[in-house]
């Protein structure tokens, strides 16, 4: 201690040029972490929100209590879908710089969090995703064509050109529509939970924000009115380090792990390595029958690394090392599914390679598809009339006589 | 009909709907077991029980954001807020997600909140429980903007707010909960009983959004205002000795302006007058589209009376307050133009 205040600036553990540094990062072996029953109190599991729940060890191996024991059929599901969204979002990555669209943000090194999460959830539980939770709109089905579709603004877009790309939904699939905007999905999902619980139904809600986005008022309101009312949502903290520059010591990670952030209101937290898919789901799973059965929320870290930058406007070199991601002591969420599944003998490098084939030419045949819809440069294009629709259910007057007004100027 | 001020109404109109529509519920701070500060929920948790008239934790983001949810999820949210200078923190959450839900997902998803908010000043609430900050939401595209000046309108424009599937933000004037104010401080106060609107059907009734309504019939000017301005011009037109067309706007967004204009077009004169400040007030909006609609029907400028453009301050109220004198200077200086 000294004599004098201080002000204190979260530094990172490395800068460009620097050796990647993980050791600020704690990892628990595999199988290290008890289950604790889905009715423990609080209190009593506490841990679970400093340590770190693992499934597969080094040598792909399942081990311990959380292991979710999926059938080989599951995890073919799981790879599948990691796959096409790694594939899915490299092809969009491209489109992105080759100028076909605008804007684009992969989940690069991330797959595993909203397929495993995705996968642990019914499917009338309701998902209210970030940015960077395409996969479970992969997963739910939502269309590679219709998801192109968005990106390119066409005729076929879901939001009728009105959101910059990513900015997905998908009503029948239940995916709450992403804002944009950081965190305010949260209270959302709160309160649809709320709403569930009002109507007696046991569908639970799940929402994502980063670690940065933790700052956000809107996470901690959520968080207050999730513990208040107990409403039956599993609240996940994706911590890839990274907000855009600013690493998650900036969103308060120095001292305290981000699933430790409910524990002051009564929410048990889990703090879950998150390119373990196997984990990923187990802890989903747990939160969702504790919710299901009355036990109210769970805050989930899910601990993992952000692949790409942070998005096509971003540039990462200018603030991390370029080797970090190789050096995460979590790894790669692909490769290490994929080794487990060759380990339990489902699996092969011969399939993986033709499954990264059908993956890639069912990404091609669906972009050739999107583009039949428009694009940026050719038509058919949207007609610019709509964008005066469902500002309110019925159009107003004053809006009437702007797109008349609009209308008026065309040649 | 029974007599009701403009609280009772408020309170019949939430009434009825949780009672026809077991969708509705009602949330916020206060209004619960207690049933509210200002009494509009009183009485409704004993009759529709915590599951439906729900106290909520004082942040008002967290508020207005589950609202969202919770409408999302089929259920019709009516958030109380307790008073207009502490929506702020949940502005965001209005204006980027409640007002643009809709549009953003092509009109997929959408959530049918009303948020009730206590309004203005005159009270002796300083410059924390005062303010008048409706144009801030007539300029957020995407939030039905409502003011009632009397229990009629009240409980019939909330019951079409709640009823609707647009999000509405509804400003109570709280200085006329309890009876019509003139905008004289120094006279007695007048109850709801004295007024033709304190008249209220127990029952279900709707008075339409978007459909603003002349309370005065007159010829030589029209002054056009809403909440708790409608009184203060009525008497201001008195002591100005001019036969003046009153209109209450009711319904800031949508705009019903064929009323305007059939209006000023008859009289060509007009006033608008509102409580709030006047720099980028909605009486900018409502002179310019009267101005684009009449101005060949006009024989003189369009004047505003408006608070001056300060916070509300505790000390001075009567003389930040447009009250009738400054009203009816205004109203003369339009008579008296060429």
């Amino acid at each position: 201690m000294s004599n004098k205040s201080r002000l204190h600036i979260p530094q990172p553990s490395a800068r460009p040029g620097e050796e990647p540094d993980f050791s600020y990062l704690p990892v628990s072996p595999a199988g290290a972490v008890d289950r604790p029953g889905i009715s423990a109190k609080t209190r009593d599991i506490e841990h679970l929100a400093h340590e770190m729940v693992r499934v597969l060890d080094d040598d792909h191996q399942a081990c311990g209590d959380w292991d979710p024991k999926l059938e080989p059929d599951d995890l073919q599901i799981a790879l599948r879908t990691m796959v096409l969204t790694r594939t899915f979002d490299a092809r969009m990555q491209r489109m992105q710089r080759q100028g076909k669209i605008t804007f684009y943000v992969q989940s690069l090194g991330e797959e595993a969090v909203s397929v495993g999460q995705g996968m642990a959830l019914k499917p009338k539980d309701m998902l209210f995703p970030s940015y960077r939770n395409q996969g479970l709109f992969i997963l739910r089905g939502t269309g590679l064509v219709n998801m192109m579709c968005q990106c390119l603004s066409n005729t076929r877009d879901m939001c009728k050109g009105r959101q910059l790309p990513v900015m997905y939904h998908d009503k029948e699939g239940r995916i709450f529509s992403i804002s944009g905007n950081l965190a305010t999905q949260y209270p959302h999902a709160v309160g649809w939970a709320m709403a569930s619980a009002i109507k007696g139904e046991d569908h639970v809600a799940a929402a994502w924000v980063g670690d940065g986005s933790t700052a956000e008022a809107d996470f901690h309101h959520a968080l207050t009115f999730a513990a208040v009312y107990q409403a039956p949502v599993i609240l996940n903290v994706v911590n890839n380090q990274w907000a855009i520059s600013t690493f998650q010591g900036f969103a308060g990670g120095e001292r305290r792990p981000f699933a430790a952030k409910g524990l002051g209101l009564g929410i048990p937290g889990i703090r879950v390595d998150g390119n373990d898919l196997l984990a990923v789901y187990a802890v989903t799973q747990w939160a969702a029958e504790r919710a299901r059965r009355g036990g109210g929320p769970t805050l989930i870290e899910l601990v993992t690394y952000r692949g790409g930058a942070h998005s096509t406007s971003d540039d990462p070199t200018r603030y991390r090392p370029s080797k970090e991601w190789q050096a995460f002591p979590l790894g790669d969420p692909l490769e290490r599914l994929k080794g487990h599944m060759i380990r339990e003998g489902h699996w092969s490098e011969d399939k993986q390679s033709q499954l990264e084939q059908e993956m890639k030419d069912k990404v091609d045949a669906a972009w050739q598809e999107a583009i039949s819809f428009g694009t940026m440069s050719e038509g058919p294009f949207l007609d610019p009339q709509d964008m005066f629709e469902d500002v309110l259910e019925d159009m107003t007057d004053h809006l009437l006589l702007q797109q008349e007004e609009m209308l008026a100027l065309k040649d | 009909m029974a007599q009701m001020n403009m609280i009772q109404a408020i309170n019949s109109a939430m009434d009825v709907m949780l009672e026809r529509d077991p969708t509705v519920i009602v949330m916020g701070q206060d209004v619960g077991y207690f049933g509210g500060v200002f009494r509009c929920t009183d009485g409704l948790q004993r009759k529709y029980g915590e599951h439906r008239v729900i106290d909520a934790p004082i942040a008002e983001g967290g508020i207005i954001g589950s609202a969202i949810g919770i409408g999302v999820n089929g259920l019709r949210p009516v958030a109380e807020i307790q008073f207009a200078d502490y929506i702020y923190p949940g502005f965001d959450q209005i204006a980027s997600e409640l007002a643009r839900l809709r549009y953003r997902s092509g009109g997929d998803f959408f959530s049918p909140v009303t948020i009730r908010t206590p309004c203005g000043g005159g009270i002796r609430g300083g410059q924390t429980h005062s303010q008048s900050p409706e144009a801030i939401f007539t300029h957020v595209s995407g939030i039905v903007t409502v003011m009632p000046s009397n229990p009629y309108d009240a409980k019939g424009l909330l019951i079409s707010a709640i009823e609707s599937n647009d999000p509405v933000v509804f400003f109570e004037p709280k200085r006329i909960y309890n009876g019509p104010f003139d905008g004289d401080p120094d006279k007695p106060a007048v109850p709801w009983t004295t007024h033709p609107k304190g008249e209220v059907p127990e029952g279900y009734y709707s008075v339409p959004l978007g459909a603003a309504e002349v309370v005065e019939p007159g010829s030589d000017i029209t002054i056009v205002t809403y909440g708790t301005i409608v009184h203060v011009a009525q008497s201001a037109a008195r002591l100005a000795g001019v036969d003046a067309e009153v209109i209450d706007v009711r319904s800031l967004l949508p705009l019903d302006i064929d009323t305007l204009r059939r209006s000023v077009e008859k009289t060509g004169r007009c006033l608008v007058a509102h409580e709030a400040t006047r720099f980028g007030g909605f009486g900018a909006e409502l002179a310019t589209t009267i101005q684009e609609e009449c101005f060949w029907h006009l024989e003189a400028p369009i004047e505003r009376v408006a608070g001056w453009d300060t916070p509300y301050p505790h000390a001075f109220e009567w003389q930040y307050f447009p009250g009738q004198k400054r009203v009816a200077a205004a109203i003369r200086k339009v008579m008296e133009a060429a």
